[in-house]
């Protein structure tokens, strides 16, 4: 279709272990450096991984986050609540915006309904402590929970808005909320395709014309136990005992990987038009200028044994490559979602070899779960966000891989950062029962 | 194919509804359940999925007697599937085989997606209740994790752990029926499905697919789910008559009733229908996303957001909401209502029609199903898209029921406790999340 309009990349706000922003982000993925570690969130040595890539108070208070007029709701935001509201304040601040959230007396930048929001989500556990101690409750003499006594009084002990704390959409609605975004909205909660497919989405909502801007991306935490037990159920996480070099234990593409590690984290990025862009004067870092979706064979009805052929990979990349006008050779780097699950990286090294080919072995592979951990729906907008900011840069990370087994064929071994020029960057997500995204960035002069 | 029955630009951006199926309290086919909503049936029962005795609520509207089994090619490739996704594979075998797809002799899988607004599977109450319990350390008021971890283990089984994730759904679709072109899941709480809808049709427009399977499937019958929303006191607690409490725009309504099911449709280009010899069963003509942007636990008084949708939706229909024909018709015939039941939305949605609609909005039948299936939150949208095509397809207007006790401030047509008769052609459905993301689908006849 011929009449669309361009859509920017105007601001990238991953929040990862290494902080909020891309400035912390950026610079230990040149410097290589490894953000997992032994669980200290809770007591976590009964799990096969005791060990995560979290975001530390340290780096990461969310009252600071939250406009002093919304602070008040701080206390019914869940930990990927916390985490959007974070990542859109950076973004937001990168591309040099004012709303409500960041100066509730200035006229904001762009009008309140012509800005949407899509944010990611996974499926959001309740706070374990809170819960129980409200169970507790509940107790009879022999030490059984009680249904009866739940439904007459025990489930009092929940605060009034304990549901709204765990429902997906609350990520976009606190972030509508506080930055006064009145365009579309939407929920997408497909694992790790999450965040690559709200962005996509975002920018069909912005060449429909829509809307002008959009916060768009995903946030997870999966580092309490339900979410670990979860991955743990689904055959996804690294099995480590005894003294092991946390950077050693997410090998992605290699013949000995062995499963990847829970992180905490996610992105939003803001996506502008061209033409209201260029009117406030705005700076775009990328151009977001394609993407596509697929689905992936399975075998089982749950979406876990995807075909090793690769073929829908291939098929959305071919999509996102269409849309952008454009063939491989113009791919100068991958972010692919690299998880170090075997299953699934041989998934997208298959979608990657039948499209790139012969060219594979010398494209230069970007993988980021060695460093900060496999960031479920928040790991689609970590990926965009670090290919936006490798074209701006001209420059890729360091990339770390303990294997000495990373198969012939594939630019993934470890090795240090260096400049390079790249025209476009392809991101590639495979999110857990099947969803495939790929988006194709590329370059401002 | 001849020259002359080749597609027009218009005819690949033209999208039309041309399979429908729901599973939900009132029944389990397409003829059933329409009647029953005409006759004004209630589908409202106390809950049996667990004792909730002494819950503030105690009745819901349950699916009753429903094998998935017997809508599956191969149950066994399904073995351990949750409710959420048994309910959506019986509809969407219903929508898919009346759209014809399984004879579409060289259907490109590839061109056929999804879009649904899925919602996230039954937590498995039980096994996790006493995992918690068995690590709950009453002197320090957490939970072990070590000990947690050890129950779990013990007593928490892997696919029902699986099964909750929202976009398992789509899993068990995409198995059942090969599809192999975009697929999403989206959960804006009680506006999923329908964004799912007006999603699914920007992406055949836009010419990314030919066919996209769409809708929702939902159950929050379970003990954290009526837990959850009877702590929000957003539940209906009435002690009387449960066929009764889900009351609508009456006076004397006090909370909406839980319901659970779902509605699947099956959309596609109109290019593709035709080249197929599908009979088109509506034409999607527009759609409008928004959010309130005002709080997490209340609607935007004025309706703001909720006019918004409406009026984005009516602007891509070409539909000005303030004209009416030279018969004084108005531009839209029928208004499937969010209609929840509560006081505060039923108010603002009334407010917001009026907003979109002016003058013109008192002579706009508009009714909600929920008084009779309850809300089926995720899958809310759905249902109600095919009551709407349903009204079209009869010239029957499905009724509010309970509507005992007129508002006095809510002084629209409501259809109330009686289907009707009338000319449908063209209908608006709503539907609002909680949180404050708004969706509005528009269709008409084909």
């Amino acid at each position: 279709m011929s009449g669309h309009r361009r859509v920017y990349i105007s601001g990238v706000g991953p929040i990862t272990t290494f902080g909020v922003g891309m400035a912390p982000l950026w610079s230990a993925l040149l410097e290589g450096r490894c953000g997992i570690a032994p669980i200290t969130r809770f007591d976590a040595s009964g799990f096969g991984c005791p060990f995560a890539a979290e975001v530390s108070a340290e780096v990461f208070t969310p009252r600071d986050w939250v406009p002093k007029s919304y602070r008040k709701a701080a206390k019914v935001m869940s930990r990927d609540i916390e985490l959007a509201v974070g990542a859109a304040a950076a973004a937001i601040a990168e591309a040099g915006l004012s709303t409500r959230g960041t100066d509730p007396d200035a006229t904001p930048t762009l009008p309140p309904a012509r800005v949407g929001c899509h944010i990611g989500a996974g499926l959001i556990a309740a706070d374990v402590d809170e819960l129980t101690a409200a169970l507790a409750s509940s107790v009879d003499e022999d030490g059984v929970f009680s249904l009866a006594g739940w439904g007459a009084t025990g489930m009092q002990n929940l605060t009034p808005l304990w549901m709204l704390k765990y429902l997906p959409n609350m990520l976009a609605c606190h972030v509508t909320i506080i930055h006064d975004c009145q365009g579309p909205s939407n929920t997408i909660t497909c694992a790790e395709a999450s965040g690559v497919l709200s962005i996509g989405e975002s920018m069909r909502v912005i060449e429909r014309g829509d809307a002008d801007c959009c916060l768009s991306g995903g946030a997870e935490s999966k580092l309490n136990p339900m979410g670990m037990l979860r991955q743990q159920f689904a055959d996804r996480l690294a099995a480590v005992s005894g003294e092991i070099d946390p950077a050693s234990i997410v090998r992605p593409f290699s013949s000995d990987a062995a499963g990847t590690v829970v992180g905490e984290g996610g992105g939003i990025l803001v996506l502008e038009a061209e033409d209201t862009l260029a009117a406030r004067a705005g700076r775009p870092i990328a151009e977001l200028a394609g993407f596509g979706a697929a689905h992936a064979a399975c075998a089982d009805g749950s979406g876990l044994e995807m075909d090793p052929a690769g073929e829908e990979v291939a098929s959305a990349i071919a999509r996102a490559l269409d849309d952008a006008r454009t063939d491989p050779s113009e791919i100068d780097a991958v972010v692919p979602y690299g998880s170090g699950i075997p299953a699934v990286d041989a998934v997208e090294r298959a979608g990657l070899e039948r499209i790139f080919g012969d060219r594979l072995p010398t494209l230069p592979i970007v993988t980021v779960v060695p460093n900060l951990g496999s960031c479920a729906a928040g790991a689609g907008a970590i990926g965009l966000a670090v290919a936006a900011k490798c074209l701006a840069e001209q420059h890729l990370p360091a990339r770390l891989n303990a294997s000495a087994g990373v198969p012939d064929g594939l630019d993934a071994a470890a090795a240090p950062a260096r400049p390079a020029d790249l025209r476009a960057v392809l991101s590639l997500s495979v999110g857990m029962g099947g969803q495939i995204a790929a988006a194709v960035m590329r370059r401002v002069p | 194919m001849a020259a002359e029955h080749l597609p027009t630009p218009s005819d690949r951006q033209r999208v039309v509804i041309t399979g429908m199926g729901w599973i939900t309290p009132l029944g389990h086919d397409l003829e059933t359940v329409w009647r029953r909503l005409l006759a004004g049936d209630s589908g409202i029962a106390p809950i049996d999925r667990f004792d909730a005795a002494t819950f503030p609520t105690t009745f819901a509207g349950q699916v009753r007697g429903y094998d998935v089994a017997k809508y599956l090619a191969d149950p066994s490739v399904h073995e351990g599937v949750g409710l959420n996704s048994a309910f959506a594979l019986g509809a969407a075998r219903q929508a898919w085989d009346q759209a014809g797809l399984d004879s579409a002799a060289d259907l490109d899988r590839r061109r056929v997606g999804m879009y649904l607004g899925a919602g996230e599977g039954v937590l498995d109450f039980e096994p996790y209740a006493a995992a918690n319990l068995a690590g709950w350390d009453a002197e320090r008021q957490i939970v072990d994790g070590a000990r947690w971890v050890e129950k779990a283990l013990e007593v928490m089984r892997r696919v029902r752990e699986v099964e909750q994730e929202p976009n398992m759904p789509l899993a068990h679709l995409a198995r059942e029926f090969g599809i192999r072109g975009p697929t999403y899941n989206c959960l804006t709480a009680c506006a999923a499905s329908t964004q799912a809808m007006g999603e699914a049709f920007s992406i055949i427009r836009r010419g990314d697919a030919d066919v996209m399977l769409s809708g929702g499937t939902h159950t929050m019958i379970h003990v954290l789910g009526i837990t959850g929303f009877n702590r929000l006191t957003a539940l209906s607690t009435s002690d009387g008559d449960p066929t009764k409490a889900s009351r609508p725009f009456s006076r004397d309504r006090g909370g909406f009733v839980m319901g659970e099911g779902s509605g699947m449709l099956v959309l596609e280009s109109l290019a593709h229908a035709k080249a197929r010899g599908a009979r088109p069963l509506a034409e999607v003509l527009g759609y409008g996303s928004s959010a309130d942007a005002f709080r997490i636990t209340d609607i935007q008084p004025e309706g703001r957001g909720a006019a918004a949708a409406m009026e984005a939706a009516l602007a891509q229909a070409g539909i000005d909401p303030h004209a009416v024909d030279a018969d004084g018709r108005p531009g839209v015939h029928y208004i499937s209502a969010h209609g929840t039941g509560t006081q505060e939305n039923d108010s603002i949605e009334t407010a917001a029609v009026k907003r979109v609609f002016g003058e013109v909005a008192p002579r706009i039948p508009m009714s909600s199903i929920k008084s009779m299936m309850g809300h089926l939150i995720a899958a809310a949208g759905s249902v109600e898209m095919i009551a709407c095509v349903l009204a079209i397809r009869d010239g029957m207007l499905p009724p509010t029921i309970n509507l005992e006790h007129p508002d006095p401030a809510l002084d629209l047509d409501y259809v109330p406790n009686e289907a009707r008769p009338s000319q449908v052609d063209v209908c608006l459905s709503n539907s609002f999340g909680f949180g404050g993301q708004n969706d509005t689908v528009v269709i008409r006849r084909f």
